[in-house]
């Protein structure tokens, strides 16, 4: 079985994974990281949206062994230590999650779009989340924390 | 009480936010046990079919597995109960098959559960499943209302005659059959309620574990409702008394009403657990969840609506045929009958109403509640129905609905209910304001100009929530109470402990009753934190579901907290050499009336559990607990507006705009009650543009999948614009109401009402839901001709 080494929300991780482990099952099962969560079986939820090297990716469409090497961060590596990140705070403000399942996919994709777009409008957010649902919130909230995230992070990640 | 910075009324930010934005939510399928093993459902690839013979040889050889158990083996154990008896118009009782946990001699639907296998890892259990050798030998399938009742259809029990469940009825039959008789007008409908899939975005799961030292069973599972579920597998299923059954329900990733019944999965691990002496987890995939989860809705229905030559309502005759699935699930009877036939008064003075409900067995996923269970499917009618009638009479379709709005309160329905209060006219003017239902023309000249059909639809209506009381339902065939519990704890120090047997997954009730709380004791709303989802700290709980959180275990918490005022007066009285008559609590003081000596609640907390100078006769410690029994349903109502936009040349459908103006009762958080109206209005947007779940008629489930079932996402939907007027509820003391489902049962009448209205102009007088850009384009072509 092969050995994967990756640095994982900054620090380094190795494991030794089946060929079809998915980056998913790999950051929840064998790093114990289960705030990456899995909604479904075909990558359509978005739930488990991470990134790697700087890029949301649904970590449910991504091996393992494509992550050696990799610098992979999800939600737990999002804070700096007990201060929230500004699309966590952005969320956190206008109410963007309700249980709490699709959220960290949610907020990283988010933070892909901010530090590409300082100030997207609503109908691009609502474009760029079209891989992430939510049957909670109707998107409302989280479009409005989306923006206010984004303009609060300021163009930087 | 009165408001404070964090106290009732205010938009407090959630207790539980921190927890889910950074990751450390803690739902079932992060829970790890320590020699844990895995699970693997074997369900049936067909809907309909005898067991010739199960073969796990070749599986309980395979690398890694430690047990396969079939029907066969769980045989003495007893069956999936059902929650709520029906009787028929001729007084029999229901049609109530066995539903045994693994099937046994027979399988019943596409996802019926046949074995586990129970191995190392998860995909050991999963690859050996694949080695069960099942013979099954298929029987004709019934898929559909239609397939069910149709001459000679195939029984999917043999108990069931005609596939029929019950046969149930509500209301005057003879008055609405004169009420008829006496109209200008009948105005008739015929509609289809689609049938939905939940979707919560947490697939269930279940972890179950035996400790033989104790004889104790744990159940961590993804459930609306712990209590609920302890009742029904340990009393029904496995026999186990309450003291050794402990049911856990963590952090839940969404319900909507599919997480309410007691699943198969939920008997079949624990039992597992118990045979092996090892903890086995199981975690459902999307496919299987599809298969599995209950789904909601399908109805088919006609309705006729009487009227007097001005408009004024007369009578409402509604004949509704609904489809259970393939066994009964726990609230599966009264969703289309209690939940569904006594709403047909909605906000409307109709003086003779009759509802009849055929319920039937089909070969498909079983149904029950999901998000307004019932209440949708009547308010579809009863709006879609009343708009048709305007249309026919020519009357301005406001109008028609504020001529026979109810306007004197209490009112007693004629199918049963008892509305203590509302305001229908309050809510529908402001709907009309906010959503300029006046400029509408303006706006629709305008999208003409761009070549598009704009409509306005427009929906009003009441629901009822928190059902209740116990008695009553009682005698309508409910087998529990319908109560809630809640415990307060004032530690020594003056923190607080609150205890809930409701249930949040995504509601917000650690902020919520944190709130009631820390307003009503005056204690800081950081010093309160609120317990729930596990039966063993919870008292006792019926559970969240039917908008009943707030309404009942909010009031209970309420109720607690009052005991521990009164308790708390007496020992104040005692340290101030006062009367206890004479002392005030507010702002989290006690205070001798007239003076200004008092007692602060920490003073009187830290004195309750170190008794040295204390009231003679008096218990220890500063903990209530209250149970509350409703007197009556709530009934939160509202008008709801939607405007779309539709594409003649392609069918498309854009919601340009949905007002909500609701009453929900006294709003204790207003972020929160925002969001819930979102997701409902989110939902029912959903379930009238794209969702529907389609079974082939052999009874293969069609929209199995992400890729074919149409979920709502972001750009599918608009902002919402969300107002209140708020009426209190006259009989619990908060005056609170409920929210989480009024937007899936406003709004999709609202909508198809909207679309019709835009494709009038072309011919298109009628609209099924969903109103996908395939069937709205072929509407079009067929009015065209």
């Amino acid at each position: 079985m092969p050995s994967v080494t990756m640095t994982v929300n900054g620090m380094e991780r190795s494991g030794t994974v089946e060929g079809r482990t998915l980056l998913v099952d790999f950051l929840r099962e064998h790093l114990g990281l289960t705030g990456t969560h899995i909604g479904c079986d075909t990558s359509q939820c978005g739930a488990c949206v991470v990134h790697v090297n700087g890029t949301s990716v649904k970590s449910c469409t991504c091996l393992a062994a494509q992550a050696d090497g990799a610098e992979v961060t999800t939600i737990e590596g999002l804070a700096n230590g007990t201060e929230l990140h500004p699309m966590q705070e952005a969320f956190r403000e206008h109410h963007g999650l309700q249980c709490g399942f699709c959220t960290p996919g949610m907020v990283m994709s988010a933070v892909d779009l901010a530090s590409r777009n300082a100030d997207p409008s609503e109908h691009e957010v609502r474009e760029w989340l079209e891989g992430n649902l939510c049957r909670c919130t109707g998107y409302h909230n989280i479009v409005t924390a989306v923006r206010a995230g984004a303009k609060a992070m300021g163009g930087g990640s | 009480m009165s408001a404070n910075g964090s106290g009732i009324g205010a938009s407090v930010k959630r207790k539980e936010d921190n927890r889910f934005l950074t990751g450390r939510g803690r739902y079932t399928d992060d829970i790890n046990l320590p020699g844990q093993l895995y699970g693997h459902i074997l369900r049936s690839p067909v809907a309909h079919a005898n067991i010739g013979g199960i073969d796990t040889s070749a599986a309980e050889a395979a690398p890694g597995v430690h047990a396969v158990f079939t029907g066969k083996d769980m045989e003495g154990v007893g069956g999936i109960p059902t929650g709520w008896l029906i009787h028929s118009k001729d007084g029999s009782p229901m049609v109530e098959p066995a539903h045994p946990a693994l099937a046994l001699g027979k399988v019943r639907y596409v996802g019926d559960c046949v074995a586990i296998v129970v191995a190392e890892s998860r995909e050991q259990a999963k690859e050996a499943a694949n080695l069960v050798e099942v013979d099954y030998q298929e029987l004709p399938a019934v898929a559909s209302i239609e397939a069910a009742e149709a001459e000679g259809a195939a029984a999917v029990f043999d108990e069931a005659s005609n596939n029929v469940c019950y046969d149930w009825e509500v209301g005057d039959r003879a008055a609405t059959d004169a009420a008829f008789d006496e109209a200008t007008h009948v105005v008739s409908i015929d509609v289809v309620n689609n049938r939905l899939i939940p979707n919560a975005i947490e697939p269930r799961a279940a972890i179950a574990n035996y400790d033989p030292a104790t004889g104790d069973y744990t159940l961590y599972t993804t459930s609306q409702n712990p209590h609920l579920v302890r009742l029904l597998l340990g009393a029904f299923v496995l026999g186990l008394p309450e003291h050794k059954l402990r049911i856990v329900a963590p952090d839940v990733g969404g319900g909507f009403g599919s997480k309410i019944p007691h699943y198969a999965e939920e008997a079949i691990l624990t039992w597992t657990a118990g045979q092996l002496g090892r903890p086995v987890k199981w975690t459902c995939e999307r496919i299987d969840a599809f298969k599995s989860d209950t789904h909601g809705r399908d109805h088919i229905s006609t309705a006729r609506l009487a009227l007097d030559a001005d408009g004024t309502f007369l009578g409402l005759h509604v004949s509704t045929k609904a489809n259970l699935g393939a066994y009964l699930s726990t609230f599966a009877t009264c969703v289309p009958t209690y939940l569904y036939g006594i709403l047909f008064a909605g906000p409307y003075t109709t003086p003779a109403v009759y509802c009849e409900v055929k319920s039937f067995f089909t070969n498909t996923v079983p149904v029950d509640a999901l998000r307004g269970a019932g209440r949708p499917e009547a308010t579809y009618l009863l709006e879609r129905l009343v708009e048709k009638a305007a249309v026919e009479l020519g009357m301005d379709r406001v109008e028609i609905r504020r001529k026979n709005f109810i306007r004197e309160f209490p009112y007693q329905t004629p199918v049963a209910l008892q509305y203590d209060l509302g305001d229908y006219d309050a809510t529908l003017d402001l709907a009309l304001e906010a959503s300029d239902w006046a400029g509408f023309e303006a706006r629709r000249a305008e999208s003409a100009a761009r070549g598009k059909c704009r409509g306005i639809g427009i929906s009003t209506f009441i629901e009822a929530c928190g059902i209740a009381p116990s008695a009553v339902v009682g005698s309508l065939g409910a087998r529990a109470g319908l109560y809630e519990s809640g415990s307060v704890r004032v530690h020594p120090t003056g923190s607080v402990s609150v205890f809930t047997g409701t249930h949040s997954h995504g509601q917000g009730h650690e902020t919520t009753f944190a709130q009631i709380v820390s307003d009503m004791l005056g204690v800081d709303f950081d010093a309160v934190d609120v317990v729930h989802g596990d039966s063993a700290k919870i008292p006792f709980g019926m559970g969240t579901y039917g908008s009943r959180s707030l309404a009942v275990g909010g009031t209970a918490i309420y109720l607690a907290v009052e005991k521990v005022i009164e308790k708390g007066k007496k020992i104040a009285a005692h340290l101030l050499e006062a009367a206890v008559e004479d002392i005030e609590f507010e702002n989290g003081s006690f205070t001798v009336a007239g003076t200004d000596r008092s007692k602060s609640i920490g003073e009187v907390a830290l004195t309750a559990y170190v008794p040295h100078n204390y009231p003679e006769g008096l218990e220890p410690g500063l903990e209530e607990t209250a149970f509350y029994d409703p007197l009556n349903f709530t009934f939160p109502a509202g008008t709801h507006i939607a405007e779309v936009e539709v594409d003649p040349e392609t069918g498309e459908v854009d919601v340009v705009a949905v007002t909500g103006a609701d009453d929900v009762g006294r709003v204790i958080n207003p972020m929160i009650v925002a969001g819930q109206l979102h997701g409902g209005l989110a939902h029912g947007i959903g379930q009238a543009l794209l969702e529907e779940c389609l079974y082939q008629e052999d009874g293969q489930l069609q929209t199995g999948s992400y890729l074919d079932y149409t979920m709502p996402r972001a750009a599918d939907l608009p902002s919402f614009s969300i107002n209140h007027n708020t009426t209190l509820c006259t009989h619990n003391p908060l005056g609170v109401k409920g929210v989480g489902e009024v937007g899936s049962i406003g709004v999709p009448p609202a909508v198809i009402n909207a679309v019709i209205d835009a494709l009038r102009p072309l011919g298109v007088n009628d609209m099924a839901m969903p109103a996908t850009s395939q069937r709205v384009w072929q509407a079009i072509q067929q009015a065209q001709g």
